[in-house]
């Protein structure tokens, strides 16, 4: 039966994980994510499950790595300056093909920064962060009930395609109370025969590892991984249209941004200005096709960020620059209101970028 | 014909990859050997580190996983909660665990996880070609320290099994050598010991194994052995550091 309650998005994130199945939790302090850990360390005890302070954030991305190398949904979750220490495992998770769950509330950088909201940590999610080749699918909730809807999609996703999700939230959704809906969810199972279960005899030993000394075998594994990577582009891309029927400009933005955006395109219709809003859900894979045909039809983009623009060069590619495209930043854990986004559009469409 | 000696069951058929001299076939055998008396290969889970043990992956038949380098105590931490029946041990040198993993060692001992270490300790890098280590002794020469290490420069080498007997958490702490045949029977008893304590749940049992790296060490492997008597036992005495269970039973 459906369940509807009043409560922040970090705890919705941390019910969501236990719902899904995730019974391991590892992870280290740090503002704004901190409810997250202190839901886990309440519940986890009591449902059978473990909730285990690491000694740093490394620690805590390594016991994920070796919860998760025997077979279990794990997760972490952590807040900007503690994503980049955790970028070293997330790069070993990824040349092993082991699933993870890992969460990023951001804040403001770079260096230690600030505690306010931030969507800074864009590039390290979607680029990379950690070495080598390789992705990870990357989920921007825009409100309480995505960051438990998401949740469970994410670990989903992690154990069809063997790689990490990550939630890359911000301060505000983390820490913002809504009213949300758990529904009953029926949570897939997932054959691990790679799982590090002790073989008691019965099969060949498996091994859970990155390293290929022979450049030929890394290269084909590259390849493999790519390969993956190229059914997740082509199946899991996620996002929200809103107002683009007869858009002639298009807002682009995620999460907290995209809320206040909404605000600035209703204000921006009433002026009658025809403008609408895309709103990628996933970073990673990025929704390309549906912004190339928005370029065919409207006759500008902004972007609206909060960080000095890391996205809008993913919006320029996925356009191939077809149309100008307008930027609408705020920085270091400042918000833009609705009049700035407001402004941005007006300017687009004086042709101001 | 009888069959008097014999490859361990736990170690692969394979040619290691070691260095002529290089002790870590006969640590590597050990461990091997208490898998296999213990019956325990078949529920262990191996954690393999960064250095010339990398490949420990492939000749340990249990089954395994590579760690960063360092974090192999929080990997074996991580399998350990969630596979609480299984036996879990990590396998390390002194640069992975001494230098960049010194925190998730300390901190997996303070946990009492109840865990299995096997901590290799030449005083150098092996496989990045001879650096030097946490456990470099004063004046030895490196590739990092060419002129001898200077402790006024650089510290002094860390004594990790006095070091962590200090900690309440662990259970069992000992340092051993493999230089001679007395010091290798001593060391088997411990690494025996040291998963047993696993097995009956009592917690972090960590063995120190004094070895020699006469390729870095720019020496005969006969040179090695005796320059482990002859200088590395002297500041990292063979003994027992700690052993809770020993003690509670002595009171």
């Amino acid at each position: 039966m459906a369940e509807r309650v009043l409560m922040k998005g970090n705890e919705a994130i941390a019910e969501a994980a236990i719902r899904a199945g995730c019974r391991h939790y590892f992870g280290y302090p740090i503002t704004p994510q901190t409810e997250i850990a202190a839901y886990m360390a309440k519940k986890m005890p009591k449902i059978g499950g473990v909730f285990l302070q690491a000694e740093s954030e490394i620690a805590s991305i390594n016991m994920v790595y070796g919860a998760s190398a025997a077979g279990m949904r794990v997760m972490t979750s952590s807040s900007s300056p503690g994503i980049s220490l955790k970028a070293e495992g997330l790069s070993y998770l990824a040349g092993s093909d082991i699933p993870a769950f890992v969460v990023n509330v951001q804040r403001g950088g770079p260096g230690l920064g600030g505690i306010q909201p931030s969507q800074a940590d864009y590039f390290q999610a979607t680029k990379g962060g950690g070495h080598g080749d390789y992705r990870m699918i990357v989920l921007a909730p825009a409100s309480v009930q995505e960051m438990a809807s998401l949740t469970i999609k994410g670990f989903d996703l992690a154990d069809k395609y063997n790689m990490t999700a990550m939630i890359l939230a911000d301060g505000t959704i983390g820490q913002m109370m809504e009213p949300i809906t758990f529904e009953e969810e029926e949570i897939r199972q997932y054959d691990k025969p790679w799982a590090l279960t002790g073989h008691e005899g019965k099969r060949p030993h498996n091994v859970v590892n990155s390293l290929y000394l022979k450049p030929e075998e890394l290269e084909r594994k590259n390849f493999e991984r790519y390969e993956r990577y190229k059914l997740v582009e082509e199946n899991e891309a996620m996002w929200e249209e809103y107002m683009m029927e007869d858009a002639e400009y298009c807002v682009v933005a995620f999460g907290i941004a995209a809320r206040v955006a909404k605000n600035a395109v209703v204000s921006a219709r009433e002026k009658g200005i025809k403008v609408g809003l895309i709103r990628p859900i996933t970073l990673w894979p990025f929704p390309k096709k549906v912004l190339e045909q928005a370029a065919q039809r409207v006759k500008g983009f902004v972007c609206v960020e909060l960080s000095m623009g890391q996205m809008i060069e993913d919006v320029r590619l996925a356009t191939n620059c077809k149309r100008p495209v307008g930027l609408v930043c705020r920085s270091g854990g400042m918000v833009p209101s609705p009049d700035e986004v407001l402004a941005g559009i007006e300017n687009a469409v004086k042709g101001v970028y | 014909m009888a069959v008097v000696f014999e490859k361990p069951k736990s170690l692969a058929d394979l040619p290691l990859h070691y260095c002529p001299g290089c002790p870590h076939g006969i640590i590597h055998r050990l461990v091997a050997e208490a898998l296999d008396e213990l019956g325990i290969e078949g529920k262990a889970i191996g954690i393999a580190p960064v250095g010339c043990a990398v490949m420990a992956y492939d000749y340990f038949t249990c089954d395994m996983i590579e760690s960063a380098h360092g974090r192999a105590p929080a990997v074996a931490t991580g399998i350990k909660r969630c596979r609480p029946d299984n036996i879990v041990f990590t396998y390390q040198g002194d640069g992975d665990l001494a230098s960049i993993g010194m925190a998730e060692t300390v901190h997996a001992a303070a946990r009492n996880e109840n865990i299995t270490i096997i901590f290799v300790n030449n005083a150098i890098y092996g496989m990045t070609g001879g650096q030097m280590a946490p456990t470099t002794l004063p004046g030895q020469v490196t590739q990092t320290s060419p002129y001898g290490r200077d402790v006024n420069h650089c510290g002094w080498p860390i004594r990790v099994s006095e070091m962590l007997a200090t900690l309440e958490g662990p259970e069992y702490i000992t340092r051993v050598a493999v230089n001679n045949v007395k010091n290798v029977m001593n060391a088997k008893k411990a690494i025996k010991k040291a998963f047993q304590n696993q097995v009956e749940g009592k917690g972090f049992s960590l063995v120190e194994v004094v070895s020699a790296c006469p390729t870095n060490w720019g020496m005969t492997p006969e040179q090695a052995l005796k320059w482990v008597d002859s200088d590395m036992l002297p500041y990292y005495p063979m003994g027992v550091y700690k052993d809770r269970s020993a003690a509670k039973e002595e009171k």
